[in-house]
């Protein structure tokens, strides 16, 4: 080989690494640039009566978010409540019964919905269930985030049922142990660790979501009234103060944001932990 | 051909099965006495496991199988029981140990009873100290029963899958190459611990170790791609036996 194409390939070589490793940086940036944005924003307005106290009306200085806080809480799990139980019995039904046409076209809606923006789920759930109720509500709310949760848990909790080894559900039923048993009894414990950790990713994933909420929860700038009146949630809140004219709610804007970061990370990271301990499980 | 200090308890008649395309195994008949220890034999493929699956109905796990011909336990068609029923009958130890991996020593033994919800007049206690004694493992693991079952070694959790067994008390046990994932010592002590149960239970074994029929069993039946070639006493069936195939694989030349 000459030294000349030999020079060449080694610059070429050089040329692509230095754009892949380039890439990869520019992908980190973007989290961290986020994530720094938002503290450097964020923090200057971040004190405990902020977390604890009701928003004030404009101009006057002060208030907080805490009955966004509280809203977010009590509509994502009422969402859990709604979605988690349907995501994980339909992927028992799938992982059991699924295996021919029906098991097929279930997973592929199961990804369509999963690909379906969440503002279009939001006026579903506003055409059928805040029009007939003729009222914004938290629990219309709730049933939006659920429609975005289910297919999510209904395909991770899948994925972690069929890592259960067959000889186990064949242990169990060569004991004599009817199927039903056998499947919440052995195969569903043997698989928790993920199926947990598919829920956490799901509900931290819906925790952020503010389109489905902006027409169904509506925001609420004091203690909600119940499920069926409007409530506040952190989503609601940035979306409310970030678009609006004052300096004070722009700033307030970014302190719920950071809150709001920082819960749904947190979720992510347990759900991590969890997922390393389920898969020592499953693997020993 | 007859045991005549015991009877048939568990049998095959006309017992063909497949997985869709072909048979597996063609008009088996075969009996298996009470309180005696049966090997099946043959080369791989032969349709020993499906055989043995088709005793307590397990074959149903694999979807596509279908059955031809009758299985009958205590004279009655076990294809027309109910398969729950049927297995706490028929009990089955697998190839591979597979103990819950959720669940304690002691919980693993007593899985059976606490999963099917049924307690007779012994507490559960005492019927994972009596199970764990009659697989051998007692001793070994008296100190750390509530410890998670995959601490104990392959051939500790092979006998514990036949404690986990036992605890139902089934009438007969299947044990689907119970030793072909284990060293030879644990080997042993499972060839052993079959020796000392035979006097409670009616074992059926398949194996493609012919050293392991030999020791440890009372009848032999030999398959051969898809068919029971040869069924007898397993001391005349490796000293005299009567088909030639039987005669070329045990002493080798084939398998």
């Amino acid at each position: 080989m000459t030294d000349a194409r030999l020079r060449r390939r080694k610059i070429v070589n050089g040329l692509m690494f230095s754009l892949t490793a380039a890439c990869t940086i520019a992908c980190l940036a973007v989290l961290f640039v986020i994530l720094g944005y938002i503290v450097y924003h964020g923090a200057a307005a971040l004190d405990w009566s902020f977390l604890t106290r009701l928003p004030k009306p404009v101009g006057e200085p002060g208030g907080g978010i805490a009955n966004a806080m509280v809203g977010s809480a009590k509509i994502v799990a009422l969402a859990a409540v709604l979605g988690v139980p349907v995501g994980v019995l339909g992927a028992v039904y799938l992982h059991e019964f699924g295996h021919n046409r029906i098991g097929f076209v279930i997973r592929y809606a199961a990804d369509l919905l999963n690909g379906m923006p969440s503002i279009v789920i939001g006026v579903f759930a506003y055409g059928l269930i805040v029009l007939p109720m003729k009222r914004f509500s938290a629990l219309a709310g709730s049933a939006a985030l659920a429609v975005i949760m289910i297919p999510i848990v209904l395909r991770s909790t899948e994925e972690f049922l069929r890592l259960v080894p067959a000889s186990l559900r064949e242990a169990g039923l060569a004991l004599g142990v009817p199927r039903w048993k056998v499947i919440l009894l052995v195969v569903i414990p043997s698989a928790w660790g993920g199926i947990l950790t598919g829920i956490l990713l799901a509900v931290s994933r819906i925790a952020g979501e503010s389109a489905p909420l902006i027409f169904t929860a509506f925001g609420n700038r004091f203690w909600d009234n119940g499920w069926l009146n409007p409530m506040s949630a952190l989503p609601l809140t940035i979306y409310t103060y970030a678009i609006s004219p004052y300096e004070d709610w722009h700033r307030q804007a970014w302190a719920a944001a950071m809150v709001l970061v920082l819960v749904v990370l947190a979720g992510n990271v347990l759900a991590r932990l969890l997922m390393r301990g389920g898969r020592g499980a499953s693997n020993a | 051909m007859s045991d005549e200090r015991t009877y048939s308890i568990l049998e095959a008649r006309g017992l063909s099965a497949g997985y869709g395309s072909g048979d597996a195994i063609r008009n088996v008949n075969m009996h298996f006495y009470d309180k005696r220890i049966t090997a099946i034999i043959g080369p791989s493929g032969c349709g020993k496991s499906t055989l043995i699956r088709c005793l307590n109905r397990m074959h149903e796990e694999i979807p596509g199988t279908q059955v031809r011909g009758v299985v009958a336990l205590s004279e009655r068609n076990i294809f027309h029981m109910d398969p729950v029923r049927l297995r706490r009958q028929v009990g089955m130890v697998f190839q591979r140990p597979n103990p819950f991996p959720t669940m304690s020593i002691f919980r693993n033994v007593a899985a059976g009873l606490i999963l099917n919800g049924l307690r007779g007049e012994r507490s559960l206690a005492e019927v994972v100290e009596t199970s764990l004694r009659q697989a051998a493992l007692f001793d070994e693991v008296k100190d750390k029963l509530d410890q998670p079952a995959l601490n104990l070694s392959g051939g500790q959790q092979q006998r514990l899958c036949i404690a986990r067994a036992l605890a139902v008390e089934p009438k007969v046990l299947l044990l689907d190459e119970p030793c072909s994932a284990l060293d030879p010592i644990a080997t042993a002590k499972i060839e052993e611990l079959l020796l000392q149960l035979k006097d409670q239970l009616t074992i059926v074994m398949v194996t493609h170790n012919m050293q392991q029929a030999a020791r440890v069993s009372d009848w032999t039946g030999f398959m051969l791609m898809g068919e029971l070639v040869e069924f007898g006493r397993t001391d005349e069936i490796f000293t005299t036996p009567r088909d030639p195939r039987t005669q070329d694989y045990i002493t080798g030349r084939f398998g």
